[in-house]
């Protein structure tokens, strides 16, 4: 296997006697969009200024192709930023901001123009190529931040939060254009977000933090398949989480004894489950089939339509048990208006086995 | 007439009166310098531009006019320079003591020109700069400093620490930042502070007066002047004072004005 592009070893950093980013270690390789995600004050921010060297790791390095980048200054990197808040320059044209780094580079300026023009070509923002930064939108000031950065050439790309600060509609739309700009450009963009949407959209391989640690690295299938631990399940939210007793059964498979009753998942590859222990399980939502009848077959819960929330194109039903115990089900706005559903409507909540799993103990 | 017409009436007449409270002098001050008559009384002599002949022919007050200028264009450059450099040391660094720093930064101001020139007088007395053009530059950039330091600093707090550090993050050195992001952005404020050193340094007459020994500055000239005698060229010399006072005021305004309106519809 090829070496990884960029180590992050055992990086630590310190803020008086706040850990912002305690042990953190991955690689990232060349060509991959990685996402640095977690709620606010996970590290995830403080991780990605490291790679650029505004922020000094206490401990630990930081290796670009093997070698030791800790003691590089922010301007002998290769690794410009899209800023959250674009931190365009407010006294140059859109132009004079993408030729900005080529200047520093002491390119002729012929050539830093004819740059600058390729890039702003390519961004959609040609046209503004004169225009003070101050007479922008929030969506072409993204794209001037995106250019500036871009014209570089760069071999990786650093992305604070480069959405948020974006309309809903303007954000799916730039989001697709990352996207393409990634598969086209072959280089490494690392991404930073609190949005899992986002995350799970964009990038190859997530790196979910919390309090300064990783919780799981994966790609976005694994991590909502496979949830590594309780945090990651409700992060990246859409999963039912049960806690409960477990029995292990005759044919190795385990049943839960827990608030929705008894359910069945097989058992994990890696610790065993004991009978008597206390285990988690989840099941991710939108494999939750919503019946009118009970068939007999797989887990089934009696259940109660308790409220119905329509998010876009899909709709989270959420339920409750006779025992007391709480559900969610996702479906799609067509099967919901295929069948509807009414509050306080009786149906049965319908999974195989094999969609739910347990959390490592 | 309604009450909020009146009420209305009764400000601008208000602010009318003190208005021609404060200009009342300079204006007649200024008519006054053109009177032919000797004596500033009504009715008018006659337009008459003789006593600028007098006084652009009398070699002390050339000689105290070119030190003034001297004086004020090179206190407004040290001055600006100095005030920049402490602004930006606030603006870049957290430190102990950094509260104390900026006391001390904007408390010449604050003392009693009388007391200021006292020292001055004494300090520069045994430093051998007493009575000379130096010494007095060096009391006005203590004095004026404070000024520019405040100009830069306002308008650097509208600069989003994210961009010096984006300009790092482009392959910029921290010199190359200074010059090519720094003080391009600050450039309103900096040519807002070179004029209104300029003018607080022209206008200044406590410290020069202290200091200055022979080579005064125009505003020492006019004391003596005064003292000898009630001549209408004073009021010459004070038209021209003014108008080099309020032009300089005038422009740093402006620019203040154009900064402070970009701030606003950046944040609107």
């Amino acid at each position: 296997m090829a070496a990884p592009m960029i180590e992050i070893d055992r990086v630590a950093k310190q803020y008086g006697n706040h850990a912002a980013v305690a042990d953190v270690s991955f690689t990232i390789d060349k060509g991959e969009f990685i996402a640095l995600m977690g709620p606010s004050g996970c590290g995830k921010t403080t991780t990605l200024r490291m790679i650029a060297g505004l922020d000094q790791p206490t401990s630990g390095e930081i290796r670009l192709w093997g070698r030791r980048l800790n003691e590089d200054a922010p301007w002998e990197r290769d690794a410009p930023l899209v800023w959250q808040s674009y931190a365009l320059f407010p006294f140059l044209s859109v132009r004079k901001n993408v030729e900005f780094g080529l200047k520093q580079r002491r390119l002729p300026a012929t050539e830093r123009r004819k740059k600058a023009d390729e890039w702003m070509e390519r961004l959609g923002i040609a046209g503004l190529a004169e225009r003070g930064v101050d007479q922008l939108s929030g969506g072409q000031r993204q794209r001037v931040a995106l250019a500036r950065a871009l014209a570089l050439e760069p071999e990786m790309l650093l992305l604070d939060e480069p959405l948020s600060a974006l309309d809903p509609h303007l954000r799916v739309r730039m989001q697709s254009e990352l996207v393409r700009l990634h598969r086209e450009l072959g280089i490494t963009f690392i991404c930073v977000t609190h949005s899992h949407s986002e995350a799970f959209a964009m990038a190859d391989r997530v790196v979910i933090m919390n309090e300064g640690r990783i919780q799981q690295i994966g790609a976005p299938r694994e991590i909502h398949r496979r949830a590594a631990n309780r945090f990651v399940a409700e992060f990246v939210g859409g999963n039912n989480i049960f806690t409960g007793t477990a029995c292990v059964e005759a044919d190795g498979s385990i049943a839960l004894v827990g608030p929705v009753g008894t359910v069945h998942a097989p058992a994990p590859t890696e610790a065993g489950i004991v009978t008597g222990a206390a285990a988690t399980l989840v099941v991710p939502a939108d494999r939750i089939e919503l019946a009118a009848e009970s068939t007999g077959s797989g887990n089934e819960v009696a259940a109660r339509v308790v409220t119905v929330e329509f998010v876009g194109s899909t709709v989270t039903v959420f339920l409750e048990t006779e025992g007391g115990g709480e559900l969610r089900a996702q479906r799609s706005l067509h099967e919901m208006e295929n069948t509807p559903l009414a509050v306080g409507q009786p149906v049965v909540a319908r999974w195989s086995p094999s969609q739910g799993f347990f959390l490592p103990a | 007439m309604s009450m909020a017409a009146l009420r209305r009436l009764l400000l601008l007449a208000y602010t009318g009166v003190v208005f021609a409270f404060i200009f009342a002098p300079i204006v007649s001050t200024i008519v006054f310098s053109f009177n032919a008559d000797r004596f500033p009384s009504l009715p008018w002599g006659g337009f008459s531009l003789q006593w600028y002949e007098a006084i652009f022919a009398d070699a002390t007050i050339q000689r105290g006019l070119i030190n003034s200028l001297i004086v004020a264009g090179v206190t407004c450059v040290i001055a600006t320079f100095l005030g920049f450099s402490a602004a930006y040391v606030d603006y870049r660094y957290r430190f102990l003591g950094k509260s104390v720093y900026l006391a001390l930064a904007a408390l010449p101001p604050t003392v009693p020109v009388v007391i200021l020139g006292v020292a001055l007088l004494t300090f520069e007395g045994r430093v051998g700069l007493s009575g000379t053009l130096p010494g007095i530059i060096v009391g006005h950039v203590v004095l004026s400093t404070p000024f520019a330091m405040a100009l830069v600093r306002m308008r650097l707090a509208d600069l989003d620490p994210d961009i010096e550090r984006a300009a790092w993050n482009l392959g910029a050195s921290p010199w190359a930042t200074m010059f090519g992001v720094i003080v391009p952005f600050c450039a309103p404020a900096i040519l807002a502070a070179i004029f209104l050193t300029a003018a607080v340094s022209f206008d200044e007459f406590m410290i020069a007066w202290f200091v200055s020994g022979v080579n005064e500055t125009l505003p020492v000239r006019v004391l003596a002047m005064l003292q000898g005698q009630v001549s209408p060229r004073i009021n010459a010399i004070g038209a021209i004072v003014f108008g080099v006072s309020i032009t300089l005021i005038v422009l740093a305004q402006m620019l203040l004005g154009r900064m402070s309106g970009r701030a606003a519809r950046k944040k609107g």
